[in-house]
Parts: structure tokens; C-alpha cells; sequence
């Protein structure tokens, strides 16, 4: 007979009538409110708030084997100053790479206000000891990287084994020390959104800062739906808690109109305190250009071709 | 500071992000100084009129016809010589001009959309997204039985009744029209309708549609006016009166037939049960419950006014609630980022903000979230009372705006008890994730219609209509036709 899984801290059973106990989500309904704050018509003064902010919380990403230091550096200099022909655009939040591409991150960055986020944890699958995973999250950490990207292990999440992931999360924070932990749920491989709620919850019992959709790696990655499950998931920890965990949409958002759906979706669920880098992250790298884009266009009135904006 | 340098300072950037008012344009309407009455297939002169107005500021939009006894006769009498050859013509034949109005309305949905918003005060994405596309869909749908009458009712000679007088309401001007007409005139039947008083306007707008549609002279009448040229309709030479409004109204129509030959159908008010149990969804349950009551502004005959909760859970949906509310938009019905617009009428707001009195005197706890309403027009707060005892008046009463009573429940038993102990029977929701559970409260719940995980759902295909005073026939759905037609060869010959 299998034994049922030790349930962790903060998964509980809702023995108090409060917030959160796991629950459930319902699909048909929590799509059809997705669908419904994707209609805001977002305009002038706000609309050029959203694109600046939007800009501000990018982690401008590279995730490839032909990733090199060259392109590492360009990718930097895109991140500290994204539109050269006009310095008020402001920075982005920080370059997420690779560990053996953050000595060259760190280079480039030293002096300016971008954070380096490296993934970890034997990314993408997650499917390697936990020791490995730790030194990884060691070396990337010692290497100078700010903030973790780890996966959590799907294997383990989909045959039930809960305390596993749980356990596996506790690990990871403790080798993060100062580093901020963002957890990759990898929602398209949970299947449900019951699940995305479920492994939501469990990261942000475990400890991670932020609790993030995708590697990048899968189609189908972040969605609106699953945005709005963990941002609901990110409401309930806090009313319970007080706790504000940040959240990070990452994969398939490349055009300025939509990462200001997401942003929305943000300001209208968990409200203006979470419209921050500390809190919220945009991973991308083909967005920037089309928020730069869009920022012109507001400013001068007409659209400029893609080739007056640089490709990294 | 300079307007140049006004210009030159570059931070029109706001500190938090307050959206930037989007209305959708009304430069698309051309709206007439003054309405006749579509009798015939023309427009004809009326001796008096009143003046319709947009709720969302009281300005005026134009005058319009107060039709009288007699122009409702002239109207039943179009509608009559009209009805001999429609009723004729074969069925493929109607069900292509039906087809032709649908597709005209859903080209010009966008017009309609911003005429019905400003007539009426909902807000333009409900409008646009609910009345306007589900109105095209009704004759999308009626047209395709048109010339399939026979097999709908086999054996059992479908005929038309002949000439149908429908009385329709202010808060879904459009889709009540396409509710009532469409079935009407695939079963071949001609129609004299009557807008409600205080949005006249798109059915008028609608005749445009059928002049393009170039649907026969008199098939369709439009009469405008008040309570008293529905009384002249009801009491004219009509085979069938379709009511939809108030179950007082509806009350005396149905005295007025008694004895008479005339058939009825009618559709009246409601004060929807939404039961949510403790294994529910809880933040979609949450948006249900705001669509439930705060969609069209509560004016929905079958909102879902009101709420019973399982004790169990009674805190987290509350206080889930109120912070839903607190993100709900309320303001000019014109925006696009507006979720709550203006109420329909003053006589209306008078109404609500008389209940809503009751219900604080009465003892129970009212929430309103923080908003600013605009001052002119008329506008009520989205509120949800809590504390509120069965007896109470707010939980009896149709209120028929922005309001939601709040009880609890313990077992399956009561919810289905109480929701069941109310005059009313129109609709009801059930929130829970058990398969069944929801077939064993839709099995005792008497209401027309049982949502389960979601609200205010609506298709052509499916019947709607009420238990007990919220009335009886239905709309929508092979349900919808069979009002329209009778099935006895004899009576056939009045036509």
C-alpha cells in the first residue's frame, strides 16, 4: 500500500474557516474572466504608464546552448539602456541567463540598478538529484547571480508526491541565502489549473519570492488563465499571511498589448502594490523591442519600422 | 510655467495608474429630432410626444411618438392584412428575410450597441458583448426552424396564430425584441411591438434594419409610448399578447384576457436564489455572484438577488466579495473600461433607493465600496447587504437594481427550502465542484432555469421562462416556437 504524502506546513487542512485552504478552480469560469480584463481599453497618459512599468519589470532573457559571452554582453547593454536614442527610458528589471554567462553578466552590469537572475536546479527538466540541484543553486549564487530561477520537480508534483517538492523548495531557499528564489511551476506540464493553484500555494509555503509560469522552454507557457489562478493563489497567501509574493509570467509574451493584459489583470486583482519590479516580472526578450516601439509611437505620433530599434 | 515648457516637460506619466478614460464614439449614430410610428412599412405622423432621454446625464435624444388607441388599431390592422400573405408565404421564404436581419444587425452591432447604451445606460461591453451579438443570434436561430415547423412538431400541423401584440421592457431593449419577434415570425405570424417607454430607441432604429431587409410592409409594427398604448394593445383585435416586465403589469394584463380568445404568454420578475456551497470555486463563485447581481446594474429580471451562502464559508466569500466590488468600475455607460452604469430611469433609481432605505431600517448590514458616482444622471452604488433575514423586505422583494441580499445556509435541505420559499421562480445558481449535488438541487429547485457554476447564461437555443408569479411560456429554444403557433386546424380561420 503507498502512504499517503506527509502534508507540508501550510497545506493543511482549513481547520480555521480562513484563507487559503487549497480549493479548487474552475475552468470555464476563471477563462471567462481572463477573457473579460483583456478587454480594457487602455489609453494615453495610462497607457504609457503601463509601457514604462511593463519595461521596468522584464527580465530580459537568454536561455539557449549557442548563448555566448558576446551575446550576454549585448543583451546587458539592451538592458541598461533599451532605447539609446532616448535616455528616459528607463532600465530593466534584470538579464536572466545561463550560470556559466553570469561572470560576463556581472561585468557588464557592475555600477547599474540591473539585477543578473540565473536559472538553476538543473533546468529545464528538474529531473537530477537534489544535491546536484543545490550546487547548482551554489555556484550560480557564488558566481554573483541576484536571483534564483528554479524548477520545481514535475515528476515528483504529478505522481503526488507533494512533500518531495516541498522539501526540494526548503533546500533551495536555504542555498539561495541572500539570492531571491523565483519557482518555475512549468504550468503547461501541470495540466489543470487546479494543479497550477495547488503547486502555487506550495511554492510560496516553501518560501520562494516569486512564483513563476514557465521556463521558456514549452509552447503554451504563460497564459492569462494561469496568470490569474497564481495571482489569485499570490491574494489568498497574503489576506492569509500578510505576505506579498511576486509573481512572473514568463514564455509567449512578446507584444506590448498583451503584457499590458497581464498588467491589468495584475492591478485589478491583487491591486497597485504589486505593480513594482520588486514584486512583478515580465520574462521575455522579444517584448522589449515592441514596448520601445509603442513608447515612440505614443510620444511621436507614428509608428517607426522594426529596424529603427536594435535586435540583441 | 510656459505652455512651452508645459509642452517640453516630459511626464504626462501619472504616479499610479488611474485608466484613461476610452469611450467609444457616438459619431456613428444619426439620431432623429423626432420618431413617428412604423405602421405598414411607413412612418406615421403622431399627434403627440415625449421626450426620451440618456440616463447617464438626462440630456435629451430625441422626441418620440406617443402612439394612441387609434394608432394602435391602424398598427393591429397593418399587422392583420400584412398576416395573409406572410402567414402564406413558405418557410424557406420567411426564414430569408429572418437570415437578412440577422445579418444586418450583426453588421451594424457596433451602432446599436452605442445607441443602446446611451438610451438605456448599460455599459458598452455588455452592449457590445452580450445584448447586441446574442439579439443576432435569436433571428440567426428562429430563421433556421422557419420552413422546419413540421418536423419540429410532427403530426401535428403547426399554424400561425396570426397577428401577436409583445410588450417589451427597458433593460434588454434589443434582445427583448429579438426574444419576441424572431420566434413570431418564423411560426408566420405578423407583430405589432411595443418598446418600453424609456428606451424607444433601437427598436426604432431597428426599422431601418427591416427596410433593409426589405421585409413585406406591416409584417412588423413599431408602436412607442407609455403604460397606456400597452393597455390599447392588450385590449385591441390581436390573436396572442407576449408580456415581459413587472409581475404587477403582467397581473392585469392576465386579468384583462381572462374570457377572451387572446392567448399569453408572459415573462415577469424574479428574486433569483444563487446557493453557494462550501466546496465551491470560491474566487470564480465570487464572480459569479458580481455577474449575478451587478451585471446590467442588477436590472435583470433574473439576477441572482439573492445569495445563499453555506455557513461554513460564509466569511472568506463575504469578505472576497467586498473586495471584488471595490475593483468594480462605475460610470459613463459609454466607456469601454466601465463594468456598472447608469440606472436606467429616475423612477427606477427612486425605487432601489427605497428599498435599499427598508433594508437599513429592517436591520441588516449594508456595504457600498468606496466610488464616486458622477453627478449627473442617475446612478446607484453596487450594495450588498448582509445580516438579512428571510422576512426582510430586501429578500422578498424584487428590487431590480445593484443590490444583493446575503443569507446563509446549513445543509443542502435549507438552501433548497428557502430558496424555494419566495412568490417568484424565474432562475437559480448553484456553486459547488459535485457533479451531483447540482442535479440533486436542480431536481428540487422550482425556478425556469438552473445555472450551476456560472450566471446569467444566455443561448437561443435554450428555453427560458418563470415558475409561479414569474410567469409562464417560454422564450428560447423549440420551447420558444410553440407559443406562437397553435396546433388546432380550426382556429386557424381567425387569421
Amino acid at each position: 500500500m503507498a502512504q499517503a504524502p506527509v502534508l507540508p506546513r501550510g497545506f493543511e487542512l482549513p481547520l480555521k474557516q480562513r484563507l487559503p485552504r487549497i480549493g479548487s478552480v474552475d475552468q470555464v469560469a476563471v477563462e471567462a474572466r481572463a477573457g473579460e480584463l483583456a478587454k480594457r481599453s487602455i489609453k494615453k497618459e495610462s497607457k504609457i504608464w503601463a509601457l514604462e512599468l511593463a519595461l521596468r519589470c522584464c527580465d530580459l532573457t537568454t536561455l539557449e546552448g549557442s548563448d555566448t559571452p558576446g551575446k550576454v554582453a549585448a543583451l546587458c547593454s539592451k538592458a541598461i539602456r533599451p532605447d539609446p536614442t532616448d535616455p528616459n527610458i528607463p532600465s530593466v528589471a534584470a538579464v536572466c541567463v545561463y550560470p556559466n554567462l553570469i561572470p560576463t553578466a556581472k561585468e557588464r552590469l557592475a555600477g547599474t540598478g540591473v539585477k543578473i537572475a540565473s536559472v538553476a536546479t538543473y533546468f529545464p527538466s528538474g529531473q537530477a538529484p537534489l544535491d546536484v540541484k543545490l550546487r547548482d543553486v551554489e555556484d550560480a549564487v557564488a558566481m554573483g547571480a541576484d536571483e534564483i530561477d528554479m524548477v520545481i520537480d514535475r515528476g515528483a508534483f504529478l505522481s503526488g508526491r507533494y512533500a518531495t517538492v516541498y522539501e526540494e523548495i526548503v533546500r533551495i531557499k536555504e542555498a539561495c541565502g541572500e539570492a531571491h528564489l523565483k519557482v518555475i511551476l512549468e504550468v503547461t506540464e501541470l495540466g489543470t489549473y487546479d494543479n497550477v493553484r495547488r503547486a502555487s500555494l506550495l511554492a510560496m509555503a516553501a518560501g520562494g519570492d516569486f512564483i513563476k509560469t514557465s521556463t521558456g522552454k514549452l509552447p503554451g507557457a504563460a497564459t492569462l488563465p494561469v496568470q490569474l489562478v497564481m495571482l489569485e493563489a499570490i491574494r489568498d497567501v497574503h489576506e492569509e499571511t500578510g505576505r506579498k509574493v511576486g509573481m512572473k509570467p514568463a514564455g509567449g509574451i512578446r507584444t506590448a498589448k498583451n503584457a499590458i493584459q497581464y498588467l491589468v489583470q495584475v492591478h485589478e486583482t491583487l491591486g497597485p502594490d504589486w505593480l513594482t519590479p520588486d514584486l512583478y516580472r515580465i520574462g521575455a526578450s522579444s517584448l522589449v523591442n515592441d514596448i520601445l516601439m509603442q513608447l515612440r509611437t505614443q510620444r511621436t505620433g507614428f509608428y517607426s519600422g522594426k529596424d529603427y530599434f536594435t535586435n540583441d | 510655467m510656459t505652455d512651452v515648457e508645459k509642452r517640453q516637460d516630459r511626464s504626462p506619466v501619472p504616479t499610479d495608474w488611474t485608466y484613461a478614460p476610452a469611450p467609444e464614439s457616438t459619431s456613428i449614430l444619426t439620431i432623429e429630432e423626432r420618431y413617428g410610428l412604423y405602421i405598414g412599412g411607413e412612418w406615421q405622423k403622431a399627434k403627440e410626444h415625449f421626450t426620451t432621454i440618456s440616463p447617464r446625464d438626462e440630456s435629451p435624444l430625441a422626441e418620440v411618438a406617443q402612439a394612441s388607441e387609434a394608432d394602435v388599431h391602424d398598427a393591429v390592422a397593418a399587422a392583420r392584412t400584412a398576416f395573409k400573405t406572410w402567414s402564406k408565404l413558405p418557410g424557406a421564404e420567411r426564414s430569408k428575410y429572418m437570415f437578412r436581419i440577422a445579418r444586418i444587425l450583426a453588421e451594424r452591432a457596433r451602432e446599436f450597441a452605442v445607441l443602446e447604451s446611451l438610451n438605456g445606460g448599460k455599459p458598452i461591453k455588455e452592449s457590445r458583448d452580450v445584448d447586441l451579438p446574442l439579439a443576432a443570434a435569436h433571428f440567426f436561430y428562429y430563421a433556421g426552424w422557419a420552413d422546419k415547423l413540421e418536423y419540429a412538431f410532427p403530426n401535428r400541423t403547426p399554424q400561425p396564430l396570426g397577428v401577436c401584440g409583445q410588450i417589451i421592457p427597458w433593460n434588454f431593449p434589443m434582445l427583448m425584441l429579438a426574444w419576441k419577434i424572431a420566434p413570431a415570425l418564423a411560426a408566420g405570424n405578423s407583430v405589432v411591438l411595443k418598446p418600453a417607454e424609456t428606451t424607444p430607441l433601437t427598436a426604432l432604429l431597428f426599422c431601418d434594419v427591416l427596410r433593409q431587409a426589405g421585409l413585406p410592409a406591416g409584417v412588423v409594427n413599431i408602436v412607442t409610448g407609455d403604460g397606456s398604448t400597452g393597455a390599447a394593445l392588450v385590449d385591441s383585435d390581436v390573436d396572442k399578447i407576449a408580456f415581459t416586465g413587472s409581475t404587477q403589469v403582467g397581473k392585469a394584463i392576465q386579468r384583462r384576457l381572462a374570457g377572451t380568445e387572446k392567448k399569453l404568454t408572459l415573462e415577469l420578475g424574479g428574486k433569483a436564489a444563487n446557493i453557494v456551497f462550501d466546496d465551491c470555486a470560491i474566487d470564480q463563485t465570487v464572480e459569479g455572484i458580481v455577474n449575478g447581481i451587478y451585471f446590467n446594474q442588477g436590472h435583470v429580471c433574473c439576477a441572482g438577488s439573492r445569495l445563499f451562502v453555506q455557513e461554513s464559508i460564509y466569511e472568506p466569500v463575504i469578505a472576497k466579495l467586498k473586495q471584488r466590488m471595490a475593483t468594480l468600475r462605475i460610470g459613463d455607460p459609454l466607456d469601454k473600461n466601465t463594468d456598472v452604469g447608469a440606472i436606467n430611469s429616475r423612477e427606477q433609481l427612486t425605487r432601489i433607493e427605497e428599498l435599499v432605505e427598508a433594508g437599513k431600517e429592517e436591520g441588516a448590514e449594508i456595504y457600498q465600496p468606496p466610488c464616486r458616482l458622477p453627478e449627473q444622471g442617475y446612478w446607484f452604488a453596487p450594495t450588498v447587504f448582509t445580516n438579512v433575514a428571510q422576512s426582510a423586505r430586501i429578500a422578498q422583494e424584487e428590487i431590480f437594481g445593484p443590490v444583493l441580499s446575503v443569507l446563509t445556509f446549513r445543509t443542502p435541505e435549507e438552501a433548497v427550502e428557502k430558496a424555494n420559499n419566495t412568490p417568484y421562480g424565474l432562475s437559480a445558481g448553484v456553486w459547488t465542484e459535485k457533479g451531483s449535488r447540482i442535479l440533486w438541487m436542480a431536481e428540487r429547485l422550482r425556478a425556469g432555469v438552473v445555472w450551476a457554476n456560472t450566471f446569467n447564461r444566455f443561448d437561443p437555443t435554450s428555453p427560458f421562462g418563470g415558475y409561479k408569479e414569474s410567469g409562464f411560456g417560454r422564450e428560447g429554444g423549440l420551447h420558444g416556437m410553440e407559443p406562437y403557433l397553435t396546433f388546432d386546424a380550426a382556429e386557424t380561420f381567425g387569421g
